[in-house]
C-alpha cells in the first residue's frame, strides 16, 4: 500500500498502516519519529541541567530531581535517541544499498521497533509515578540497588524491554547483510555504511547480552530478594560495573560506527571521488569493532583493579587510536583532489572531523591509566564523551538525515535552513563542551548538583550554559526545517544529489515499497557510479521482470510488545502488592498468545503482479 | 623528588603549556596546580599526552584546511570528474606507523606512572603512617591506624612524607579525590579495600571531593586535607591522643550544651579517639574549616544544620528536629568550643572569605 493510497483512506487507516507495517522504509520513519521525540526530551533535560549549573549554589531544581535529570538525560540520549535514530538510518538505507526488497525478517523488524518504543515509554512513565531512576545512567550498585522508590525498577524493566528490541534488530541486520545482497554485491563491494552496520550488528549481538544479564541480576536483587550485588550478603558490587561496561564500551562503537559509515558515503558523494583506501577503511572498522570488546575496564581505572590490569587496559585502549586515525586520514584524502560540494550534509560531515579528532585525542589522554586518576568522573570526562557522542554521533545523524532525507521522504531538506541550523549548533557545541575539560581539571566532579562559590568554576560553567542555549537554537531550526521542507520543497529525483554512487540512488525517491522492480546486477564498488561512467542510465537488471513476493503486514508485533509492557508494570509493583502479579500474567498471556497465533497461522506473504509493477513504472514511482 | 618526566618541563612547548594551564583554577583545588607527588606526576603525564595530541591535531588540521580551500568546487567546473584514486600504500603505512610510535611514547610513561602510584613497598616500614578512610553518605571518616586517633571530614597529614590510605565505604561507592595532591581512588563497600598514598609538598588546607555519584548530596560531600610540617604533626598527634571527651566547657551555655549533646547526639557521634560510629567524629570541631563539609563555620550555620540537616544535605542520615532551636544553640556553643589543638589553625583555608576581598 503506497503512502498516497493511505492518505486517501484517511488518518485512521494511515495510523493502522504504521501500527502493522513490516516495510523497512516505514519502520525507518517510526524509528525516526520516536527517536526524534526522545532526542528533544533528552535535550530538554540537558537544558535543565545546564540552567541548574549556570551559577554557584543554584537552587533551580532539588538535589534528588537533579540526579533523576542526569540519569534520564544519559539513558534517554543513548538508548532512546541515538540508538533508534541509527536504526532509522539502518532501516532506511541498508536494504537499498545491498539491492534487497526488505530485511531478512520483516516481522522481527517491526517487533524490534515496538519493543524499543514500549521500553522507552516505560522508562519515561516513571516521571509521573513517583520519580525517575536516579542512580546515573551507569546505575552502579549498591546506589541503584538501595535507591528508594521505583525509579531504578523502571530503568531495569524499560532497558530490558528496549534492549530486547535492539538485540532483535541487530540480529536481523546481520542476517540481512549476509543473505540478502544482490548478485555481484560481494563483501568488498559493499558501501561503507553497510559495512559499518554489519560490524555494528555484530557488536550488538555480543554486547547486549551482557547488559541483559546485568539487568536480570539487578531485577532479581531489587524485586525478588536476591543479593548478587549486596556485599553484606556475600555479593559483589563491582560485578555490576564489569557487566555494564562489557556492554557499555562496545555500545559507544555501536553508536559511532554506523555514522563513520555514513560519513564515508557522504565524503565520497560530495567530493565526486571513490572512497580513499576502501579496504583499509573496512579493515579499520572491523578492527575498531574487535578492539572495542577488549577495553571495557578503562572505565574502571579508579576501582582498584591494580597496576597490571590498569596498564593492560590502558595500552589496549590507546591501540584503538590507530584504526581511528587511519579513518580520519582516509576521509581527508577522499576529499583531496576531489570536487567538494558544500551541502548541509557535507557541512555537518566536515565539522565532524576536527570535533571528533579532539574527542578522540582526549580519549587517548583518558586511556593513560594513571592520568585518569585525575580525569575520572570529572567534567573532563563529560567534555570528552560529548565530543565523541555529539561531535561524532549527533553530527553524523544530522549529516546522514540531510543526505538520505530525499530517499526517505521524497523531498530534500531545505539547504539554506540546514546550514542555518548548523552554525548555532556547531558554535554552541564547542562553547558548551570545550571548557568542560578545564572545569574537570580545575576540580569539578561530574554529576554535581551544585558547585560552590569561590572555587574558580563560575565563568566556565556560565560559558557552558550559554553554549547549550545555542545548541538548543540550532536544534529548533532543524525541527522547523523539517516542517518547512515538508510543505515547500519539490519532489526529489531518484539520484537526488546528482553524484550518487551507491544502489539507493538508482531507484526513485521515495522508492516503491518493493524497492527494486528487478534486482540489480552489481559490477563493482559504487555500482551506480560504475554504470554512470559506462554511460548507462541505471542499473543492469539481474532478473527478468516478474511477480514480486512481499511479506504481509501484521499487528502481532505491537501486541507482543504491549504484552511485555504490561507485564513490566506487574513486575515493578508486585513488590508492593502481590495483586500486581495479575498484570504479569495478563501481559505474559498477551505476549505468548500472540506468539501462538503467529506460530499456528500460516502467513505466506503476498505477490505484487507484473501488471501492477508495469503500471507503477508508467507512473514513474518505480524504476 | 621529581621523576625523569620532570625534565620535559624545560622544553619550550612544555613550559608554554604549563604556563597556560597554570592559569586555570583555584589554588589547593585544581589538578593543574599540583602541590603533591601524585598530582605533579600526573600533570607531567598529562602534559606529555597533550603535547603529542597537539602535534597530531596540528598536522590533521593543516591537511584539513588545505583540502577544504584547495578542492572546493569552483564555478564552471560542475561537470568535471576527478580522478578516482583507490588509495596509496605508502601514505597508509605512514599514517599507521607514526601513530603507533607516538602511542608507544605515551604508553611507556603511562605504565611507569601507573606502577609508581600503586607502589606500596614502604607501607609496612616503621614510622610510616596509614590512615583508614571510610566513605559514608555524605561524610568521610579517618582512623589513624595504631594511633588511637580518629577524625572526620579533616585529614591531617605531615608534609613531605608518604601517608598511606586504606580505603573502603560503609554504604555505597564513593571516590576520594584531592586534586591538588593526588589522583582519586574509589572506596568500595565490603572488605574490598583500596590503598593509595598522599604526599604533600607544602603546608596548606587542600580541598577534597567525592567523585562517585553516591546519592542526592553527592556534590556536598566535601572534605579537607590539612598538611602540616612533621614537627607540627607530632604535636597534633599528641594533642589528639590527649583529648578528654568529658572535659568541662567554660561557659554555662556550653555546659548545658554538653549535657544536651551527651543525651541526644552521642549515640551516633563521638569525641576523641573512638572508632567510627554512625555519624562523624567531632573531635576538634571548633577548628574545622567547614561545618558538614560545606558551610561557613558560624554559629548560625551550625544551629541551622543541627535542627534541619535534611534541608542542607538532602538524603543524609542525621534526623531533623532532634532538638529545638534553643537547645541547638547551646549544643552549638559546646561544639564551637571544641578546640583540641592549635595545629593547622594558622593556615589559610581555601574558600574562607578573606578580609582583603
Amino acid at each position: 500500500m503506497s503512502t498516497a493510497v493511505a492518505q486517501k483512506r484517511g488518518l485512521g487507516a494511515a495510523i493502522w498502516d504504521y501500527l502493522t507495517t513490516v516495510d523497512h522504509k516505514k519502520i525507518a520513519h517510526l524509528y525516526l519519529y520516536a527517536g526524534g521525540l526522545f532526542f528533544l526530551i533528552g535535550g530538554l533535560e540537558a537544558m535543565i541541567i545546564r540552567i541548574q549549573l549556570m551559577k554557584p549554589d543554584n537552587n533551580f531544581i532539588s538535589a534528588g530531581l537533579y540526579n533523576e535529570m542526569i540519569t534520564m538525560h544519559g539513558t534517554t540520549m543513548i538508548f532512546l535517541a541515538a540508538m533508534p535514530l541509527i536504526f532509522a538510518l539502518m532501516n532506511a538505507v541498508v536494504p537499498l544499498q545491498i539491492g534487497a526488497r526488505d530485511v531478512a525478517f520483516p516481522f522481527l523488524n517491526s517487533l524490534g521497533f515496538w519493543l524499543f518504543l514500549f521500553g522507552g515509554l516505560m522508562l519515561n512513565v516513571s516521571w509521573f509515578t513517583g520519580g525517575a531512576p536516579d542512580a546515573g545512567w551507569t546505575n552502579y550498585a549498591p546506589l541503584s540497588t538501595t535507591s528508594p522508590g521505583h525509579g531504578v525498577d523502571y530503568y531495569v524493566m524499560g532497558l530490558q524491554i528496549s534492549g530486547a528490541g535492539t538485540l532483535i534488530g541487530g540480529i536481523n541486520f546481520l542476517v540481512t547483510i549476509v543473505n540478502m545482497r544482490a548478485p555481484g554485491m560481494t563483501y568488498m563491494r559493499m558501501p561503507l555504511f553497510t559495512w559499518s552496520v554489519f560490524v555494528t550488528s555484530t557488536l550488538i549481538l555480543f554486547a547486549f547480552p551482557a547488559l541483559t544479564v546485568g539487568l536480570f541480576l539487578m531485577m532479581f536483587d531489587r524485586m525478588f530478594g536476591s543479593a548478587f550485588f549486596d556485599v553484606g550478603l556475600g555479593g559483589n558490587a563491582i560485578i555490576w560495573e564489569h557487566l555494564f561496561w562489557i556492554f557499555g564500551h562496545p555500545e559507544v562503537y555501536i553508536l559511532i560506527l554506523p555514522l563513520f559509515g555514513a560519513f564515508s558515503d557522504i565524503f565520497s558523494t560530495f567530493s565526486k571521488k571513490r572512497l580513499f583506501g576502501y579496504s583499509a577503511m573496512v579493515f579499520a572498522t572491523v578492527l575498531i569493532g574487535f578492539l572495542g570488546f577488549m577495553v571495557w575496564a578503562h572505565h574502571m581505572f579508579t576501582v582498584g583493579m591494580g597496576p597490571i590490569a590498569n596498564s593492560i587496559f590502558a595500552v589496549a585502549t590507546m591501540a584503538i587510536a590507530v584504526p581511528t586515525g587511519i579513518k580520519i586520514f582516509n576521509w581527508l584524502f577522499t576529499m583531496w583532489g576531489g570536487q567538494i560540494k558544500m551541502t548541509a550534509a557535507m557541512l555537518w560531515s566536515v565539522a565532524f572531523i576536527p570535533s571528533f579528532t579532539i574527542g578522540g585525542m582526549t580519549g587517548v589522554m583518558l586511556a593513560a591509566a594513571a592520568a585518569d586518576y585525575q580525569y575520572h568522573d570529572t567534567y573532563f570526562v563529560v567534555g570528552h564523551f560529548h565530543y565523541v557522542i555529539v561531535g561524532g554521533v549527533v553530527f553524523g545523524i544530522f549529516a546522514a538525515l540531510h543526505y538520505w532525507w530525499p530517499k526517505m521522504f521524497g523531498i530534500k531538506l531545505n539547504e539554506k535552513l540546514g546550514k542555518l541550523a548548523f552554525w548555532p549548533f556547531f558554535v554552541g557545541f564547542h562553547l558548551t563542551f570545550f571548557i568542560q575539560h578545564f572545569l574537570g581539571l580545575m576540580g569539578m566532579p561530574r554529576r554535581y548538583w551544585v558547585f560552590l562559590e569561590g572555587q574558580g568554576l563560575e565563568t566556565g560553567n556560565m560559558i557552558s550554559t550559554v553554549g547549550a542555549f545555542f545548541m538548543a537554537i540550532g536544534t529548533l531550526i532543524f525541527v522547523y526545517n523539517v516542517i518547512y521542507s515538508a510543505k515547500k520543497e519539490k519532489k526529489a529525483d531518484g539520484d537526488a544529489w546528482g553524484t550518487g554512487r551507491t544502489l539507493e540512488w538508482a531507484i526513485p525517491s521515495p522508492p516503491p515499497h518493493y524497492n527494486f522492480v528487478q534486482t540489480p546486477l552489481v559490477r563493482g564498488l559504487d555500482p551506480l557510479w560504475v554504470e554512470k561512467m559506462d554511460g548507462k542510465e541505471g542499473m543492469t537488471p539481474a532478473e527478468p521482470l516478474g511477480d514480486i513476493h512481499m511479506p504481509n503486514a501484521s499487528f502481532l508485533p505491537f501486541m507482543m510488545s504491549l504484552g511485555t509492557f504490561i507485564a513490566g508494570f506487574g513486575f515493578i509493583y508486585q513488590v508492593d502488592n502481590k495483586a500486581w502479579l495479575i498484570a504479569v500474567f495478563a501481559g505474559m498471556g498477551i505476549l505468548l498468545g500472540s506468539m501462538l497465533v503467529r506460530s499456528v497461522k500460516d502467513d505466506l506473504g503476498h505477490h505484487i503482479h507484473k501488471e501492477e509493477i508495469e503500471e507503477d513504472i508508467k507512473k514513474g514511482v518505480a524504476k | 623528588m621529581r621523576g625523569w618526566m620532570g625534565k620535559f618541563r624545560s622544553l619550550l612547548l612544555f613550559s608554554a603549556l604549563t604556563l597556560f594551564l597554570a592559569g586555570c583554577g583555584q589554588e589547593n583545588l585544581s589538578a593543574l596546580k599540583p602541590e603533591g607527588y601524585g598530582a605533579e606526576l600526573l600533570l607531567d603525564l598529562m602534559l606529555i599526552s597533550i603535547a603529542i595530541m597537539v602535534f597530531v591535531f596540528v598536522i590533521v588540521m593543516a591537511i584539513y584546511f588545505f583540502v577544504l580551500v584547495r578542492y572546493r568546487e569552483k564555478k564552471g567546473q560542475e561537470d568535471f570528474v576527478p580522478k578516482q584514486t583507490e588509495g596509496n600504500h605508502t601514505l597508509e603505512v605512514i599514517w599507521t606507523v607514526i601513530p603507533i610510535i607516538l602511542l608507544l611514547v605515551l604508553a611507556v610513561p603511562t605504565v611507569q606512572a601507573t606502577f609508581d602510584l600503586a607502589d606500596q613497598s614502604s607501607q609496612d616500614e616503621e614510622g610510616v603512617l596509614t590512615v583508614e578512610v571510610t566513605g559514608n553518605q555524605y561524610w568521610w571518616h579517618f582512623n589513624y591506624e595504631g594511633q588511637e586517633i580518629a577524625t572526620s571530614q579533616e585529614l591531617y597529614i605531615p608534609v613531605g612524607e608518604r601517608v598511606y590510605l586504606d580505603m573502603k565505604a560503609s554504604d555505597v561507592i564513593h571516590s576520594f579525590w584531592v586534586p591538588a595532591i593526588a589522583g582519586k581512588m574509589d572506596t568500595n563497600p565490603g572488605e574490598n579495600i583500596n590503598t593509595m598514598y598522599l604526599e604533600a609538598y607544602e603546608e596548606g588546607v587542600y580541598w577534597g571531593h567525592c567523585a562517585e555519584l553516591c546519592g542526592p548530596s553527592h556534590s556536598l560531600m566535601d572534605f579537607r586535607v590539612v598538611a602540616v610540617s612533621p614537627d607540627k604533626f607530632e604535636q597534633w598527634k599528641e594533642d589528639m591522643q590527649n583529648v578528654d571527651p568529658e572535659a568541662e566547657p567554660e561557659t554555662a551555655s556550653a555546659k548545658e550544651g554538653q549535657e544536651l549533646f551527651n543525651n541526644n547526639c552521642m549515640s551516633c557521634h563521638a569525641i576523641g579517639g573512638a572508632s567510627a560510629g554512625v555519624g562523624p567524629n567531632l573531635t576538634n570541631f571548633g577548628n574545622r574549616n567547614k561545618i558538614a563539609g560545606i558551610l561557613e563555620p558560624s554559629k548560625e550555620n551550625l544551629v541551622d544544620w543541627i535542627v534541619h540537616p535534611d534541608e542542607i544535605k538532602p538524603g543524609n542520615k542525621m534526623p531533623a528536629n532532634i532538638v529545638n532551636k534553643e537547645e541547638a544553640s547551646k549544643i552549638a556553643d559546646y561544639l564551637m568550643g571544641l578546640k583540641h589543638t592549635d595545629v593547622g589553625t594558622e593556615l589559610d583555608s581555601v574558600n574562607k572569605p578573606k578580609n582583603d576581598q
